[in-house]
Parts: C-alpha cells; structure tokens; sequence
C-alpha cells in the first residue's frame, strides 16, 4: 500500500504585496518547495485558487504558473473549492500520488486580492449568488449569522469571540511571514468598526495576497530524499449546502463535522491525539463553531475554552499557531496549503519561536464559504 | 445581476413560489430537480405564505458597492411556516427592534439596480409584524 508525505513546503510572506504579480508569488512559492523537497522536477501540479478569474481578471493559471515555473509539459490545472481551494489542490496531490498515477506532484495555493477589484463582492461569489448575496448579505454577515445564533443558543459572548482574535494575533507576532505582525487586546476587539453585527473589523481575518506550495511524494520516496518524513494520514473532504440558511442548525457546520470524522477514521485516530492544528478562522466565530465540530469540545463549550488557554500556544491543545487566518492572513486559495506549511514546520521542529514541544501529528482544516465544503488532512511525523 | 437571470428568478422574487416534494414533503426554496431530503424527483410547486419566524439576523455596516448607500441595513435568516428557508432584508424597522423569534411578513420592495444598465430589480423584503 502506497502511503503519502509530504517532502517540501515553501511560502511567500503574506501582506499586502503590491509589488507582486500573481505568478511572481506563486513561482516564489513553488520553486521554494522544490528546493526544500530536493526534487529535479515533477510530475504534475494542482494550484487551488478561488478566483483568479475576478480579483486579477485571469482563469487558466495552471498552464499559466507551470511555465513560469520552468515545467510548461506537465499535467496542471486549477482546483476551486472557494477559500478551501488550497486544500483541494493537497488532496488531488495526495490522491494523484496513492493511486499511482504519479511520484511527485506539486499542490499549490494562490490568491491575489489587493490589484483594485472589489473583494467584499468577490468574495461572495462563494455564497449563493442568487438567494444570498442579492439580497445584499456579505461573507461576514453570514458568519454574524451563525454568531447571533450560536450567543442566543449557548450564551457565547463577544468577550470569548474577541478572545479568539487576541490569541491568534499573539501567535502570529512570532510568524515572519503573517501579515499583522501586533498584538491586539480584548478592547480592541470590542470597538473595532462595526462590519456586520456582532463582528467587527478586528474579528475578521484580512484581505490579504500570497502564496504557498507543498510537495507530495511517497514515503518511501520522502526517505530517499533525506527530508524528514511527514505522512498524510489522512485526506478527507465533505459538503454540505451552499446556502447557510438551508443549514438546520445555524450554530454547526456539518461539512466540518463530516471531514473530519472521516479523516480521523482514515487515520484511525480521535481529536485526543492531536498535538496541533490549524483550522479555518476566517472570522472568529468560525474558530469556534470549528473546534466544536472537529469534537475538541462539547457543542457550545468552545467559548470558555479558549478563554480559558486550551488552544493558547503553551495551551493543551495549540490551535493556529501560524496565527492563522486572522494573523497571518488569508489569501483565499493559498491559505489551506499555508496551514499545511505551518503543520510541517511544527512536526520537523522548525517553528522556532511558535515550537510546540514534541509535536508529532497535527490537524489542518480548510473550508470554504459559510463552510459548504471543508477539507481536512492529518499529517504524523514519522521518524 | 444580469436581466435574464433576474427573469427567470421572478417566480420566486415577485410570487414566492417554492416546491414541495411528493415523496417525503420536504419544502425546498427555490423548487429543485432533485428533493435534497430523499432524492425524490416528483417536486409539485406552490407558493409560500408570506409570513416567517427570524431565526438569526444580522446589521450590515460594511456592505458590497452596490449595498453601499443602503447601510446599515438587517438580514435575516426567516423560517416560513412551510419550513422554508429564506435570507432576507429586514426593512422599514431600527436595527434595535429586530430579535430572534419575531415574526415577520414578506413584502414586495426594490432590493438593488443592476449594475451598468441600472435597472431595478424587486424581490422580497421581511417586515416586522
């Protein structure tokens, strides 16, 4: 039985990068995860990326971004799965690789935001175009929805949702590559600007450009390299209805819920084994309503356990210690591969300053939309 | 959005028409092809009763350039008494007045203009009742 690694990661800084192109950051990327693999070439590419297409007016980036890379010939195409577009592109990787079919292949994630284009209408083309956003509902105020809803069903309070923010901007001070570098207490959180009420400004992650790439190899040929070895335990993905409102329960998010049962059940594995995870905190009601999913806590717990520490960094269970998607920053299609980049660092030790100590597997979960498709990998370190 | 897709939306914007499945009678709005329940293909079509439940609602502050000049402005998500789900603006109303549980009607009202031709285009708004 063929089993999957990952055998190199590379990623760009985060930011507001506007002195890059789309393609200069995605090359910077992928040629750095090929150096870091030590692989002379591969043999395919996925590059997740959710709308090229709107925010720099340019669709058929796979072609496009494989000859910028000096491997024009090869299989490569664009997946999209909105902001679990990265995602994606890893386990077409990781399938592409245990089928067979291939040795080496590149997933790839990418989103230039910041060139002019309205992202706020962009970014809703991830809702329904023709129930949800008409009406004139937003990506945060979908996510307000849910966060109205899970503070009257459980009680959570704007203090525990700020809370979130606050952890992940601690976190993300001693990421080089995040985009906000600060810390933010509490009280910034709570009179930030108003977006769509109850979430403000500084509970929604930013618009953000970059890029990240992974390498996906066999094991077998991990070791051959003389890369540390990181196997894919696991690879899954579920869906669940476009639109929030013809969700049951505004409170849950059913596609988390379901990849992540069936990645713990491809890993034979529970959430007690996890030592890290990066999961999707585009806003931070979505970091809550996830770890409840993904069983962390009990539903309606997720509250006052991050206030409490268990995801802080030298917490119980470390959650986003990149500083995930609010910190580090979230350019669509690259964040569900920047996750992986982190969860790599951590299980090789190389995450300096945001080292968990002995760190052996790790999470990552990346949805997309109010959390119609989320796709989550769990990654071991094998010595 | 463009005017043929407005146009073939108008049964469900203007009239609320929705479907129900024959098999297990799971309401779907908009009536679809495929009953999302049980799979069922026999959907027969029928028209919501204007009236809901709000079941979470947001103000928007921060809205889409076309939804600019309209914030703050609510929406909701509203249950019919049918079981149908619909996402909805709140109008005629202070953001303060808006809570969860509060009935609403839908009424026929402007909802946008399209973009560079600048027609306007109608469909339901939720008010409190």
């Amino acid at each position: 039985m063929r089993e999957a690694a990952i055998a190199g990661i590379g990623m760009t800084d985060f930011g507001e990068l506007w002195d890059a192109s789309l393609r200069q950051m995605f090359t910077e990327a992928a040629v750095a995860a090929i150096e870091d693999a030590g692989v002379d070439h591969i043999d395919s590419m996925y590059v997740g990326s959710m709308t090229p297409g709107l925010f720099v007016h340019q669709e058929h980036i796979g072609a496009l971004l494989a000859d910028y890379l000096g491997m024009a010939g090869i299989p490569a195409g664009r997946v999209e799965s909105a902001c679990a577009s990265g995602g994606l592109a890893l386990r077409m990787a990781v399938l592409e690789v245990l089928s067979g079919a291939s040795e080496v292949v590149l997933a790839g994630g990418v989103e230039k935001m910041t060139d002019g284009v309205d992202a706020t209408d962009a970014l809703a083309t991830a809702a329904d175009q023709e129930y949800e956003a008409f009406e004139g509902i937003t990506f945060p105020g979908l996510y307000a929805l849910m966060a109205r809803a899970h503070m009257e069903k459980y009680g959570t309070t704007r203090e525990q949702m700020a809370d979130v923010a606050v952890k992940n901007h601690t976190n993300g001070m001693l990421n080089p590559r995040a985009h906000f570098r600060r810390p933010i207490e509490r009280a910034d959180v709570l009179t930030s600007n108003l977006v769509a009420e109850p979430l403000r400004l500084l509970d929604c992650s930013p618009i953000t450009d970059g890029a990240a790439a992974a390498i996906v190899t066999t094991t077998e040929r991990a070791r051959e390299l003389g890369v540390p070895v990181i196997r894919v335990r696991a690879s899954a993905m579920a869906t669940a209805s476009l639109a929030l409102h013809d969700r049951q329960d505004l409170t849950t998010i059913p596609s988390v819920g379901r990849a992540a049962g069936r990645a713990f059940e491809e890993a034979d594995m529970g959430p007690d084994d996890l030592d890290v995870l990066e999961v999707h905190d585009c806003f931070t009601i979505a970091e809550l309503v996830v770890m409840e999913e993904i069983g962390l806590v009990e539903p309606g717990k997720s509250g006052e356990a991050v206030s409490s520490g268990l995801t802080a960094l030298d917490g119980k269970l470390p959650v986003n210690t990149s500083g995930g998607l609010k910190s580090k920053g979230h350019p669509v299609g690259a964040s569900g591969i920047a996750q992986i980049f982190e969860i790599v660092e951590q299980l090789r030790g190389d995450a300096g300053d945001r080292q968990v100590e002995g760190a052996r597997i790790g999470m990552a979960q990346n949805m997309g939309g109010s959390g119609a498709s989320c796709v989550a990998h769990i990654l071991e370190a094998i010595s | 959005m463009t005017v043929p897709r407005y146009t073939r939306e108008i049964p469900q914007r203007y009239r609320l028409e929705a479907g129900r499945c024959t098999a297990c009678g799971k309401v779907s709005f908009p009536p679809r092809a495929v009953c999302p329940e049980c799979r069922g293909r026999e959907i027969e079509e029928f028209r919501l009763q204007p009236r809901g439940t709000i079941l979470s609602y947001t103000t928007i502050h921060v809205a889409a350039e076309e939804f600019a000049a309209q914030t703050p402005f609510v929406v909701a998500v509203v249950e019919t008494e049918e079981g149908a789900r619909l996402t909805a603006q709140v109008a005629d109303c202070s953001p303060s007045e808006v809570a969860i549980g509060k009935k609403v009607r839908f009424e026929l009202r402007r909802i946008r203009e399209e973009g560079k031709a600048g027609i306007l285009q109608y469909g339901y708004k939720a008010i409190l009742e």
